[in-house]
This record gives structure tokens, sequence and C-alpha cells, in this order.
């Protein structure tokens, strides 16, 4: 499995973080080592284990359906880069 | 070349919590924007998410429902990708464990029954809303729907006309409605259905590509989008053209659908188990305790009323269409004490016309079931014939009170007197000697002439089967 | 008083000797004398902390005081405390003030402490070496030309430099242990589910855990006491009863032998390359301490610890790549001064608001849950992550608790690792089995090796069962109890 700076951007772009031509060229350099490392993990036999999500053997909990919130929104919109109306803003959304 | 149509649908159920199902923000609809979105609906870093008990349980009642598996565990995983309207830039959903799995809904088109077979239907969180028009070149967010439970039912291909997708669709509308799970508000968009349409060449049994209309919240613009969707596909694919695998919006105002603006890369959902959930267990402790909740399912209950009302099935499955109408019928016919079918006449007759004309809700009916009941007594009873009924019904709707005094103050009573009877009939033979003269050569039709004559003579009072025998006699 | 235990603190606040304003405010004297230099605070509010110590004293005198109240606490900066700054170590969150309080924030101002300011940290707490930190790198107190570790690294130097009576720190993949190590004091990081997540800032959610960073092993029991139980708003919370970690630790103080009886695996692996000479001396000292102790040592297998990394390295990332996809400039936090369109403005707002190490670590995780490439490194990882999971199971059968070195090395210079990450990721050799396991796990002082003339601590690792937190803390008790490593400052800061 070998990168190249196309995966690179394909990648950045799902992430969505921009990257120019020379970041993904030395982000590539970065990330063909760490994928180095990884590959060891294909030396292992895996067959038949079980995949571990969770350290504890535990199934979820159930909350019971009570509303225990009250309206928080001019706190919460104080630390919000740009409101309107009680509304989020941002660029125009296109369906 | 004849093309047949190949139709599965996905439909996104708003459950009835009255929290989020993985908070405890409000889930009431059309408060202010962002209001009823707490630190979980707007993903406040650090914030966790912790599953609603409710949210499952319905999940549950939908599984037994449609007798589907339904998974002692469970998992929910996240899709991710960016949009405004998703706080967390990933949802939490279900992907390769779902709570209910493979079950099944008989729908019935015209004279046929089909049975489609559900896929699975799972768990997971619906999105918030953008809102346009605020600024310039801006689109407003309003997280107050972000974390409202949803619930999503997936079917196999199996629907081959519109008709039959808009039936399957009425039918699981009816149905979360029955069980309680969803209010089935489709202008709220609780109850919001994804429909995939392929064509293919009829007799092949390979599927061709399919596109998505998505979104459809009305029957009406569903049976028109696919019938739309349909014919365009076959047009196109006949001028020589591709179907392309995509995401199309139905436009009500012409008609049409049209493709999404094209994503600029194919959807990598990178789907894999939420590390902030455990796995979700349902033992068989739990599903009995949700089964004993269950109501009587429709189909249980069209069965009851055929073998214990001695309904058709037709009549039987009309008033099963809601657990209001068949709650409404039942209690009239318990009140009553009489016939059934005449109880069922009326709900689906008069009463159902009523309700049509007026836009109301069974529940809004202003003649109640034991009122009706209260009527039908009197048909019953020969106090009043069925035509007198109607009048005193319309009276009792406009809310001049309970059948019999109606009929009282209005002196509608029949006339049932032997003596009465023949008095009107010896008036009206007299008076149509010609009529007499063509029965008697032969002509069977002036025989009803006269009935009606005599009901007319009466104002309607006259018992028609009584007129009928004596009148018989008299010519006989 | 700066090298007082926490009972020292809490019984000169209890007998009035010092009030906790007068303690507060000595500590702030020290952050404001020494912060400049080894940046271990992000956020100082004395304002804030002193209204804390205020109230504190009025429950001192109230009698209403518990073990840690007035006593001043530092909180890594990824914990969302209401009304602070809460930076998570990111220009993402350069200027976030929590509008809420994280589980343990709550729990400790429920005890009464006090917030004695916001710890620098690697940015989102992925490093070893805070050198990721938007804030800037943290000095390591004991030579200022090296890093304290990380990613709790400027609480490590807080507690090291005794800017704070104690702090808070969380553990990954060794965050909490390898700075403990690398500064020269106590630092646990608990079994996976004993401290509530709720309000602490999401890096790898099924490893994540919050821990105590203090001078001993009686201090460490005193937080544990306080951050630990249950909590309905972590789904991965565990209902269990309330515990006293206080319990054992006098058990044995008057014997001889007081850990007579206590079986120790030394696992080979962790002894074996990649160990420096000098660190490994020191491990094998502390260990002989212990067979002193009565412990009887016992040669145990890990056989899959080397496996730990790759199968971290793919695990942490691909859920950080999700943790971190809510940064997107839309309710809070940065968003780009310029761009054309919504696709630009997410591009812009992360690309300016990450660093070099959490792009990396993203991108790493968008591609390993990419299509294609889930069951090759996702679903393996997961597997493998059993199998070492297992190889602890083995390895409990055969021993009570099991001890090694902690970090391969000791501090190493700022800049010496930062441009090779796989460099950097071998740090956490054997301090990430134990998150990937779930198991509690602890960094103690174990004497120091010389570097260039300079000398540098070491750390010894102890690992235990689930839920063994109490006797950890009372073998570590023990052996701080006949040694003096742990009460040893660094030159400078008194």
């Amino acid at each position: 499995m070998s990168l190249s700076t196309t995966d690179v951007k394909r990648i950045a772009h799902l992430a969505r973080i921009e990257i120019s031509d020379t970041e993904a060229e030395a982000t590539l350099q970065k990330l063909t080592g760490i994928l180095g490392l990884i590959e060891q993990m294909q030396a292992v036999d895996t067959t038949g284990i079980t995949p571990m999500s969770h350290s504890q053997d535990v199934t979820q909990r159930l909350r019971e359906d009570v509303v225990t919130k009250t309206n928080q929104r001019e706190e919460f919109q104080k630390i919000a880069p740009a409101t309107e109306n009680g509304l989020y803003l941002v660029p125009k959304v296109i369906e | 070349m004849e093309w047949e149509v190949v139709i599965g649908l996905e439909t996104h159920t708003q459950l009835r919590t009255k929290s989020k199902i993985f908070s405890g923000a409000s889930t009431t609809y059309g408060a202010e924007p962002n209001t009823q979105a707490c630190e979980v609906s707007i993903a406040l870093p650090g914030v966790l998410p912790v599953l609603n008990k409710e949210a499952v349980k319905c999940a549950i009642k939908f599984g037994l429902a449609v007798n589907a598996e339904i998974a002692p565990r469970s998992v929910f995983a996240r899709k991710n990708y960016f949009y405004p309207d998703l706080p967390k830039g990933y949802q939490i959903s279900q992907y390769e464990l779902p709570v209910v799995g493979k079950g099944s809904l008989t729908i019935q088109v015209g004279d046929t029954e089909k049975t489609i077979r559900i896929t699975r239907a799972h768990l997971e969180e619906d999105a918030g809303k953008s809102v346009h028009g605020a600024q310039e070149g801006m689109s407003g967010i309003d997280l107050n729907r972000a974390g409202t439970p949803l619930l999503e039912i997936v079917t196999e291909p199996d629907m081959r006309s519109a008709a039959e997708a808009v039936a399957y669709a009425k039918k699981l509308h009816e149905l979360v409605q029955w069980i309680g799970i969803c209010d089935g508000n489709m202008q709220e968009g609780s109850f919001r259905c994804d429909v995939n349409v392929s064509v293919r060449p009829k007799g092949s049994d390979k599927l061709g590509t399919r596109r998505e209309i998505k979104n459809l919240n009305s029957f009406k613009f569903m049976q028109q989008a696919i019938e739309y969707e349909t014919r365009w596909q076959i047009e196109t694919l006949e001028d020589g053209g591709k179907i392309e695998q995509a995401t199309v919006l139905f436009n009500p105002d012409t008609g049409e659908t049209r493709s999404m603006r094209s994503k600029e890369e194919a959807n990598d959902y990178r789907y894999f188990p939420d590390p902030d959930l455990l796995p979700l267990e349902i033992t068989e402790v739990d599903k009995s305790a949700v089964e004993a909740e269950m109501p009587e399912l429709p189909q249980a209950m069209v069965a009851r009323f055929v073998s214990d009302y001695k309904l058709s099935a037709y009549d039987a499955d009309t008033l099963t269409s809601s657990r209001a109408i068949a709650d409404y019928f039942e209690a009239t016919v318990k009140a009553f004490g009489g016939e059934p079918k005449l109880a069922a006449n009326w709900v689906m007759g008069s009463v159902a016309a009523k309700l049509n004309e007026e836009d109301k809700d069974i529940s809004a009916s202003p003649v109640s079931s034991t009122q009706l009941a209260g009527l039908l007594k009197r048909i019953a009873d020969n106090t009043i014939s069925n035509k007198i009924a109607r009048e005193v019904f319309d009276a009792m709707w406009a809310g001049e009170g309970e059948a019999d005094a109606i009929i009282e103050k209005k002196g509608l009573k029949q006339v049932t007197d032997s003596g009465a009877i023949e008095a009107i009939i010896d008036e009206v033979l007299a008076a149509n000697v010609a009529m007499v003269e063509e029965f008697k050569a032969g002509k069977e039709k002036a025989f009803n002439a006269l009935v009606g004559q005599c009901m007319k003579a009466s104002k309607g009072k006259a018992n028609p089967a009584q007129v009928n025998e004596v009148l018989k006699k008299k010519l006989g | 008083m700066i090298n007082s235990s926490l009972k020292q603190l809490g019984a000169m606040l209890a007998s009035k000797q010092i009030s906790s304003v007068e303690m507060t405010q000595e500590f702030l004297d020290r952050i404001a004398q020494h912060n400049a230099e080894l940046n271990a605070y992000i956020t100082v509010d004395a304002e804030k902390s002193l209204a804390q110590a205020v109230a504190a004293d009025q429950r001192i005198a109230n009698g209403t005081a518990e073990p840690l109240t007035g006593i001043p606490i530092a909180q890594k900066d990824i914990f969302v405390a209401k009304g602070w700054k809460t930076t998570c170590g990111s220009r993402m969150l350069e200027n976030f003030i929590g509008p809420y309080d994280a589980s343990v924030i709550e729990r400790f101002d429920a005890a009464g402490a006090v917030n004695l300011g916001k710890t620098n940290m690697d940015e989102f707490a992925m490093g070893s070496s805070n050198e990721t930190s938007y804030f800037g790198g943290v000095k390591n107190p004991w030579d200022r030309s090296r890093v304290p570790g990380g990613s709790s690294g400027g609480s490590a130097a807080a507690v090291a430099a005794r800017l704070c009576a104690a702090a808070t720190g969380t553990d990954t993949g060794g965050s909490i242990r390898q700075p403990a190590s690398l500064c020269g004091f106590s630092g646990l990081k608990p079994t996976y589910g004993l401290v509530s997540r709720y309000g602490m800032i999401a890096f790898a959610s099924s490893l994540d855990q919050a821990g105590p960073m203090a001078k001993s092993c009686e201090d460490m029991a005193l937080m544990m006491n306080v951050m630990t139980g249950f909590d309905e708003r972590d789904s991965t919370s565990l209902q269990r009863d309330k515990e006293d970690y206080t319990r054992d630790l006098a058990k044995h103080e008057s014997s001889d032998r007081p850990l007579a009886g206590l079986k120790v695996g030394q696992p080979r692996e962790f002894f074996a390359e990649g160990l420096d000479a000098t660190v490994a001396k020191v491990v094998q000292d502390a260990i002989e301490q212990y067979r002193k102790l009565g412990a009887e040592i016992v040669d145990i297998s890990l056989p899959n610890t080397k496996l730990s990394i790759p199968v971290y390295y793919v695990l942490a990332p691909a859920e950080a790549s999700s943790n971190l996809s809510r940064y997107d400039g839309v309710r809070y936090g940065h968003r780009a001064a310029q761009y054309t369109d919504l696709m630009d403005m997410y591009c812009k707002t992360r690309a300016e608001g990450f660093g070099a190490e959490v792009k990396r670590r993203i991108l790493i995780g968008t591609y390993v849950l990419s299509a294609g490439y889930y069951d090759a490194y996702y679903l393996k990882a997961q597997q493998i992550r059993r199998l070492i999971a297992q190889d602890f199971e083995q390895a409990f059968k055969q021993c009570d608790i099991i001890m090694g070195p902690t970090a391969p090395g000791t501090a190493f210079r700022a800049g010496e690792k930062t441009n090779d990450p796989v460099a950097m990721y071998l740090e956490d050799l054997y301090t990430i089995a134990v998150n990937l396991a779930g198991l509690p796990g602890m960094s103690i002082p174990a004497g120091f090796a010389e570097v260039e003339g300079k000398n540098l601590p070491v750390g010894l690792q102890v690992i235990g069962n689930y839920f063994d937190e109490a006797r950890m803390l009372n073998v570590g008790h023990a052996y701080q109890q006949v040694t003096d490593w742990h009460t040893r400052m660094p030159e400078g800061i008194a």
C-alpha cells in the first residue's frame, strides 16, 4: 500500500482540511512512515478473533424519557462565530 | 419494449418521545430557533450521548408489529460527513447491526394483497434544519430538530408501481400511528420517505440503476414523483441514454424530479462503531414487557371483525384504517348491542362522509359513538326508517341533541299501525288508478312507484316493509 | 509548604495555620514567578481561584470541609470549566469560554478544591512532548532544554515545579504516566470507566481516561476519592460502589516486609530492545527494592506489546478524526476570516485551527476508516486489541501486579523528535497497551539517570488488574515509605 499526493489530497478533502501541494508532499512522507508502522499488523493472523470496541463487557444504559434541558440559547450563542435571530449563520447551503 | 418499474422505500419516522434520542432536550415541534438545542444538540466539546429508553421501546414495538427479528444485541455507529445541520460532523445511526431485522408488511392494492419485505429498521438521530433567506448569501441553522429520534425503515425493492409504493407508505403511516410510535404528521416532517426507483425490461431479473427521490412528505407527491421518474427513466433508456445513480428532489410546482447538486466526491461515510455508546441489549423479558403494552394490531383486528362481527374483509379493513376509527366503531357496536353490520355501514357511510366533508378527524366527531348507537337502536326497533335516520343524524351532527329527543321533537316516529298504513294505501290507490291498471297489466315497475307514493304520502314515516306487504295483499 | 502532601496541607488549613486564600495566593505567586519560563499554565485567573478559596475558607470555618477543601489543584485544559477559557491546547478553541462544567470539574468544586488554573497540553492531547500545543511548548523543570513529556505536559511541569498542590491529567496512550516519569512525580491512569469523561474534550473516546498527577501515591488516593464515581451522562461510566482509595495505605506501614505475598510480574518485552540502558538500571533497582519489601518477582510475557503501537495509531486517529469533526467553525471556536463558500469555510477553518500533528492524525484516521480500508485497518486493529487485552488476562493469572519502565528513556530535548512522528510514537511503547486493555496504570518516581551531566527522573510503571487501584496505590505507597525519590525537587524552583 503506497500513498500518493493525490490520495493525501483526497483524504484531506474528505476531512475538510485545506492542503497546498507542498504541504501534501511533506505530509505524504510522514504519513507513509506512519502507515509503514501500522503495516506491522498485517503479519498477525486474526482469523476468528472478535474485534474489541470496549474494554469492559457492559451494555448500553438507558435514560428515562424526560425533558431535563432548558433553553440556553443566549449562553451558547455568545461563543458562536456568527448568529442572527437565534440562528447560526453559515455561507449559503446549496442542495 | 415493455418496462417494469422496481421500487424500494426508506422511511424516516420521527419517534414520539418527549426528549431527544441522546439528550434531555425537548422534541416539541415549532419552538423558536435553537431554544431546544442543548449542549449535546449543538455538540459542544466534551459532551456525550446517553440513549433514550422510550426510543428503544418504539423500535421494539415496530419490530413486533411487522413480525421482525429484534436483535438481542445491536450497535450504534457513526456516519461521518460534514453538513452545517449536522453538529458533530457525524450522525449516530446503526449500520451493521440494526435493532430491527427482517420483517414484512402486507398491503392491499385493488383486490390483490401483496407482502412487502422489510429489510431492517434502525434507530438514528435527526439532523437540524437550514433556513434560507436569513442574510444575503447566508443560511441560518436551527438545531432544535437535531437529535430527534428516528426509526429508519427500509424495504426490499418489492414494489412494482407508484400505486403499490403509495399503498405501502400509507399502510406504514397507519401502522406507526396505530402502535403509537409516531404522530404521523407529514407536514411537520414526522414521516418522510425516500423512494428508490429503477426500471428494467419486463421479465428481466437484473435490477436497473436506481435514482433516489429524497424527502417526500405527501402521498400525492410520492405518486407524482414516482410516475414522473419512471417515465423519465424509460424515455432516457429508449432514447439510448444511460441512467446514472443519483439523488433527486421532487418539485411539486413543476411535477418533475431533478438531480441534487452533484457531489464533488462519492460519499464515503466512514462508518465505525460509536465508542461513546455501548452495545444495546434487548432481552426476551424486555420484548415481553413491550408486547404486553402493545395494542391489538390492525391485521388481528381485521380477522376478529370478520369472525366476530361477520363483516366482509373490505369493511373490516376500512374500519381499521386508523385506531381511532376502529375504537369508535367498536364502542358503537358495544353501546348499540344490535347488528354490527348496521353500525359498520353507518361509520363507513354517513359518519365518514360528514367527517370528510368537514375535513375532521373522527376524534372531533360531533356525534359520539354512544349517540350514534342511540340512533341505531331506533332503526333496529323500527321506530324510524333508514331514510329518516339520516335526517335525525344530520340534526344530531348539528348539535340538536340525542336521537330520541330529535325524533320526538320532530315527530319522525315511523308509522307501524296497520290501520293507519292501510288508510294511506287506500288513499294512494284511489288517487293513482292508472298505475294500478299498469301493474295489473303486468308492469312490475308500477308496484315500486306505488310504494314510493305511499312513502311520500306518509312523509317517509310509514314502515316500508309493512307498506310493501299490505300493498301486495291489496293488489293481490 | 510547597513540598507538603495534600494531607499535610489539609491539616494546615484545618488548624487555621494558613487559610485557603493565603495558600492559593502563594501558589499564584509561584506561578507568576515561574510560569513565564516553564509555560505550564495556559490560563490563570486569580480572581476566580481566590473566590473559590474564600468559599473554601467558609466551609473550613463552618466545619463542612472535606479532605481537599481549600487546596489549589491545577486542571488540564482539556476539561471544560464554566466561565474558564478551555482551549485543549488548540488555536481552534483559543477563545472558547466553557459554557458548562465537566464532571471532573464539578467533582473538585463539590469537594471544595480551588481551581488554580488550566494547564498547557499537546493540542487535543495528541503528543508525547507537549510540543504540539498552540500555546507553545512546556519546559521540563529538571532541565529546561528538555520536554516534560505529554500530552499532560503542563500539569506535569506544574506538579514537578510545585506550581500547584496537585493536578489532573488525561491519558489516552500514556499522557499521564509518561510525563510523570519524565518529570519525576506520581501519575495514575485509572481503569477505563471509573472517571466520567463528560466534559473532558474527546481525543480517542474508547481509550481516554482522566486521572491524578501528584507528588505521592497518598496524594493520588485522595484525588481518586474525588475524581471517580458513576456519572449517568457518560454511557461508558461504570456503575460501581464508591471506593475509599486511601483505605489500604496504612495497612503495612509498620512492617519490614509490607508486601510479603505480593507477586510482581516483570514482562520480558518491557526490557527488550528499545529501552535505554540507564533507565533499565533504575527500573531494575526499583524492582529489587520491591523484593526487599517482600514481593516475589516473576518473569511474565506480554507477547503482543510491540503491536500495541500500530494498533493504537489506527484506533486513536480513527476515533479522533470523527471526534474532531465538530470543529467546523459553525457554532463555536475558530472560523476562517476569508472564504468563498461553505466548503471553503470548512477547509480553511480546519486548516487554520488545527496544528500539524492533529491534522496528521485526522488524515490517518480518515484514511483507515475510508471505503475499502476499514477491514484491513480498523477491524484488524480491534482484533489485535483483543489479543493485547488477553495477554494481560494471562499475565494476571501468574502475578498480582506488573512492573516495568514507564517510558523507554528520560526526557528528551525539545525539537529532538518533532520531525519524526514515528520516533515520537515509540515513546508510548510501554504505556499504550494499558489503554488498549482498559487497565489501570501508574508511574512513580524510581530514581534518576545521569544524562549529559544532568540527573533526569525515571519512572517505574505499575500496572494493575481492573479496579485494582487501591492495591496499586498501596504498593506505590509502601515504596514511597522507604524511598525519597518522590520528595526530590528540581533546582531553582524553591
